[in-house]
């Protein structure tokens, strides 16, 4: 099974966790030194779920995504500069600065934006299916959201539509365990999100989000099944955030997490565990990686560098793209 | 006679009770005498009296825009509900709400809304109060098929689940959201198997056999009074006219709703009653004529109430005195 | 009177702990109240302080909401934390059919001791989604009370109050607040609800504000000092009621007006007091009534775009010499 997934692809993937990671971390040093306003909510531990899920879509497919989005951002193609500009608030983001960190879109790239309301992406992601349906093409719809959202009563109109109607929809719980302080098995009561899947009479699966290939391979059945008509699939990626709910959150989520439990979660850091399988499978060498690490790092840079060299909106830019 | 051939009895009794009202309230309504619109439950009168009959004064219940039979069957007043669907000052909301938004706090009843789904979270608040009040009532939210699809159903059984309310989720799953029929609109064969998504027991029953209803709901009122959490419970059965008085009912054929004329709930426990020798032609005309008579009474009551003062429509707004002219502009 | 220097947040916190004591019915619900004290911390405490009364639940401020409103019917006092005033949207059906018309609907039945908390307000580069002044929603919808004050002093005895209220309240508190400090009695005192207070007596013009927009229009009289304006602050403190007596009474001294909130001026709560007054008191006025409040579009994330979008006490001086007919200097 797993050699089905080609070393090329492997190697692609590994490069896009490394890149989530590092931009992420550069993302939390630019907060740090007040670079980036507001606040950010980095997904470094959660990479295997970006890449797992995005590496099975094509471009033309869309992507609905949450708050802790710029991994999906990233796995789904956006461009690294223009991300950076858009954290940092400058007239070359995504969204001319008018969004940050929150609200990053790419529609050119299928990504449809993350969303600052928990549960809000999943009625559009049904909408995106209905969509593809009427048109009759044969894209899918990856739709994330949290372990929180599933407690929307949106989670609930959106799943029970997409099954009605058998849209081509994934929905994808990247279900890192909190609800910013608020643990699963405290919100839910049941064992799985999964079994959730049974109410509304769709596949459901609960799997490792830390196993790269494991999501991969799930998403990727899912694809098929949503691209040739079978409808909708419910995908609990199990995982973890390294860091806290936002760069505001005390001892990264200490106040609501033990320091054994963050401890033995970054034990299986989704990076680590997936270059220790490439090397064991001669699929990855020191060569390689050090080429990945020097390329990842110059792109990093260079979206570090034009972020900053960009310039800002002109206020009366405010008053702009309201309206078409 | 035996205790239970009496509640049976009583069960019967009101279930006439209700159809009767229904039906009268048809007519006051085809006669102009009510305004506004009217939702009847006709055919739906096991889940009402089968799951009240279960229930003490003090527990709560919230109802829906089809809820005349949980009022009467929780022991609401039959004068002062004709006189709120005529708009009467003697009405229970003082002619405010009208048929679709009838309450009793005194009884429990949290009222009935308009808002397909609207009860649910009213429930679950109630729940949370008497379990922080430390009181073995139980709350029961009557809700239709149609509201099991939208957000407040899931937000409201995931709370209570985890928290272990003490609350009974009717489902009165008469076939149809308005016009939309249950299959097209739901992912899943039954309203119960969505139990599994919160861990909590759901049965799905014969909504139209009385004593299977009173079964299930005694048993799920029981597993609340004693603290294990709430149930979800389905009645299946059939409303026999359409959503509201006037709807042309495009979307079901006349044979589908003769054919449930058949499984009418009040013929079939009749039915039962007399082959069990409970009950027989005199007993049952004396029921059906008592009732007539009560009803009657009430509609003169109705009819005899005066209409509210125009500037009653100021008041209510606030508990604490706001001057009612405040209300608008001083001009 | 024995003041103390508080925060909001203290104030605020001390308000609720005070009113817990007092009265077994109320309790606190909402997300991330008991591990993490609140997301602004404004809880901190309280959870050890009152186990079980103060109560974490899932994400669903459909039935956060629509449970406050169940547990208000039936003996309790609930105050509901909505994490950001956005996501009242997220639990309008609850606010708006359920908690504002129940009581009147039913034929006045029901009492509904309910607060809803809701810190709102723009200035943190929180982006559209975190950032919104939505009062006017919730003043047009008959059946709710609002309050959004500014000062700890107010906000401890309004937020007394509206936990006694037996009416449901949605209470605004900017999040730019939290931490700005005020004198605060430790001696028991309530502020009743519906009633404005003078922050600066003057005669030249009102300047009528609430919410942090209050602060701003104290900075901007202190300004206008040594220009010799005399402008008088009212700060509404409770939006609904409305305290017409005090704006009336300063209108009629000074004869001339200028309205200030942070939501956009478009249909905002401005408009309903101006309307008022020209209604009222026209023959009292020297010049247009002026509004100042944010330019109407979603709160925008870059500081450049959401410095420009909201209003601040430059603007506020602006408008004070064009209502008297000055060139500013």
């Amino acid at each position: 099974m797993v050699h089905s997934i080609d070393p090329t692809l492997h190697l692609k993937m590994y490069e896009q966790m490394i890149t989530i990671r590092s931009f992420e971390e550069r993302a939390i040093e630019l907060f740090e030194h007040n670079l980036i306003r507001g606040n950010i909510h980095p997904c470094i531990g959660q990479e295997a779920v970006s890449v797992g899920v995005c590496s099975p879509l094509r471009r033309e497919d869309y992507m609905v995504n949450t708050h802790r989005g710029h991994g999906n951002c990233i796995a789904k193609g956006a461009d690294l500069k223009r991300m950076m500009a858009e954290l940092l608030g400058k007239s070359t983001g995504y969204c001319k600065g008018k969004g940050g960190s929150m609200h990053i879109a790419d529609f050119e790239g299928g990504n449809l934006g993350a969303n600052g309301i928990v549960g809000a992406g999943l009625p559009i992601a049904v909408g995106a299916g209905i969509s593809i349906q009427i048109r009759g093409t044969d894209q899918v719809v990856a739709c994330f959201f949290g372990d929180g959202a599933v407690n929307q009563g949106t989670f609930h109109e959106s799943l029970n539509m997409a099954a009605i109607w058998k849209l081509p929809v994934i929905f994808v719980c990247e279900n890192n365990q909190y609800a910013l302080s608020t643990p699963i098995r405290e919100a839910i009561s049941v064992s799985r999100i999964s079994d959730r899947a049974l109410a509304y009479g769709i596949p459901g699966m609960t799997i490792d989000g830390n196993d790269v290939i494991e999501v991969y391979k799930q998403m990727k059945e899912a694809v098929e099944r949503a691209r040739t008509g079978k409808g909708p699939t419910l995908l609990d990626c199990v995982t973890y955030r390294f860091f806290g709910h936002f760069t505001g959150d005390p001892g990264r989520g200490i106040t609501y997490r033990s320091r054994e439990e963050m401890e033995e979660w970054m034990g299986r850091c989704p990076i680590k565990r997936f270059r220790e399988y490439l090397f064991r499978e001669k699929i990855l060498t020191e060569e390689t990686e050090k080429g990945i690490l020097a390329k990842v790092k110059t792109s990093i840079e260079e979206a570090v560098q034009f972020a900053m060299e960009s310039p800002f909106p002109l206020p009366e830019e405010a008053t702009q793209d309201l309206f078409y | 006679m035996k205790e239970d051939h009496q509640i049976w009895l009583e069960l019967y009794r009101m279930m006439v009770k209700i159809r009767r009202f229904e039906t009268l309230t048809g007519e006051l309504f085809a006669a102009g005498k009510i305004p506004g619109f009217i939702h009847l439950s006709i055919g739906q009168e096991a889940s009402s009296v089968g799951v009240c009959s279960t229930l003490r004064p003090e527990d709560y219940i919230t109802t829906t825009h089809r809820g005349h039979g949980h009022v009467i069957a929780k022991g609401g007043d039959v004068k002062r509900m004709f006189a709120e669907l005529m708009g009467r000052s003697t009405g229970y909301c003082k002619g405010k709400g009208g048929s679709m938004h009838i309450a009793d706090f005194s009884l429990g009843i949290l009222g009935a809304n308009g808002v397909v789904a609207g009860g649910f979270p009213i429930i679950v608040g109630a729940g949370l109060s008497i379990k922080l009040r430390g009181t073995d009532q139980v709350a029961v939210c009557f809700f239709g098929d149609g509201a099991s699809n939208r957000g407040p159903f899931h937000e409201a059984l995931n709370m209570a689940s985890i928290w272990k309310l003490p609350i009974l989720f009717v489902c009165e799953n008469n076939q149809f959201a308005s016009t939309t029929s249950f299959h097209y609109s739901t992912s899943v064969k039954s309203v119960a198997q969505r139990s599994i998504a919160y861990g909590i027991p759901g049965r799905s029953v014969d909504g139209n056999d009385i004593l299977e209803v009173r079964e299930a709901a005694l048993e799920a009122v029981e597993r609340a009074r004693k603290g294990e959490g709430p149930t979800l419970i389905e009645n299946r059965t059939y409303r026999l006219r359409g959503h509201f008085e006037g709807d042309p009912q495009r979307y079901r054929t006349k044979e589908e709703v003769e054919n449930f004329l058949e499984k009418d709930p009040i013929k079939r426990f009749q039915e039962f009653l007399k082959n069990e020798k409970i009950l027989n032609e005199e007993m049952d005309r004396q029921i059906w004529q008592a009732i007539d008579s009560e009803l009657t009474d009430a509609i003169r009551f109705a009819e005899k109430s005066p209409y509210p003062q125009p500037m009653e429509a100021l008041r209510d707004l606030y508990a604490e005195d706001v001057d009612p002219l405040f209300q608008r502009s001083l001009a | 009177m024995n003041l103390r220097e508080l925060t909001n947040t203290e104030a605020m916190a001390e308000a609720l702990r005070e009113e817990m004591i007092r009265d077994p019915s109320v309790f606190i619900i909402g997300e991330d109240l008991v591990a993490h004290g609140g997301i602004f911390g404004q809880f901190i405490g309280l959870p050890q302080a009152f186990p079980g009364r103060v109560i974490d639940t899932p994400i669903s401020e459909t039935a956060i909401v629509g449970a406050g409103l169940g547990a208000a019917l039936t003996g309790m006092r609930p105050f509901v934390d909505l994490h950001f005033a956005d996501f009242t949207t997220c639990a309008m059906d609850e606010i708006v059919n359920q908690v504002a018309k129940i009581r009147y609907m039913f034929g006045g039945q029901a009492k509904i001791p309910l607060v809803i908390w809701a810190p709102d307000g723009a200035g943190l580069s929180a982006a559209a989604h975190h950032s919104q002044s939505l009062e006017a929603w919730f003043i047009h919808t008959p059946g709710l009370k609002v309050v959004s004050p500014c000062f700890p002093y107010d906000v401890k005895g309004l937020i007394k109050a509206s936990i006694r209220s037996d009416d449901p309240i949605i209470f605004f508190m900017h999040k730019k607040i939290f931490s700005s400090k005020g004198p605060v009695p430790a001696e028991e005192y309530l502020i009743p609800l519906g009633k404005a207070e003078i922050k600066r007596k003057g005669k030249d013009v009102t300047l009528i504000a609430y919410s942090i927009m209050v602060l701003h229009a104290l900075e901007a009289a202190k300004e206008l000092e040594k220009e010799g304006i005399d402008v008088e602050v009212l700060d509404l403190r409770t939006l609904w009621p409305m305290d017409w007596e005090s704006i009336a009474e300063s209108v009629t001294k000074t004869h001339r007006v200028l309205i200030a909130h942070e939501a956009c001026v478009t249909c905002g709560f401005g408009a309903e007091i101006s309307a008022r007054i020209q209604e009222e008191l026209f023959d009292e006025l020297d010049a247009p009534i002026l509004r100042v409040g944010a330019y109407r579009v979603p709160i925008p994330f870059s500081p450049p775009l959401e410095r420009f979008v909201i209003p601040g006490k430059e603007s506020l001086i602006k408008s004070i010499y064009k209502i008297l007919g000055k060139e500013m200097n």
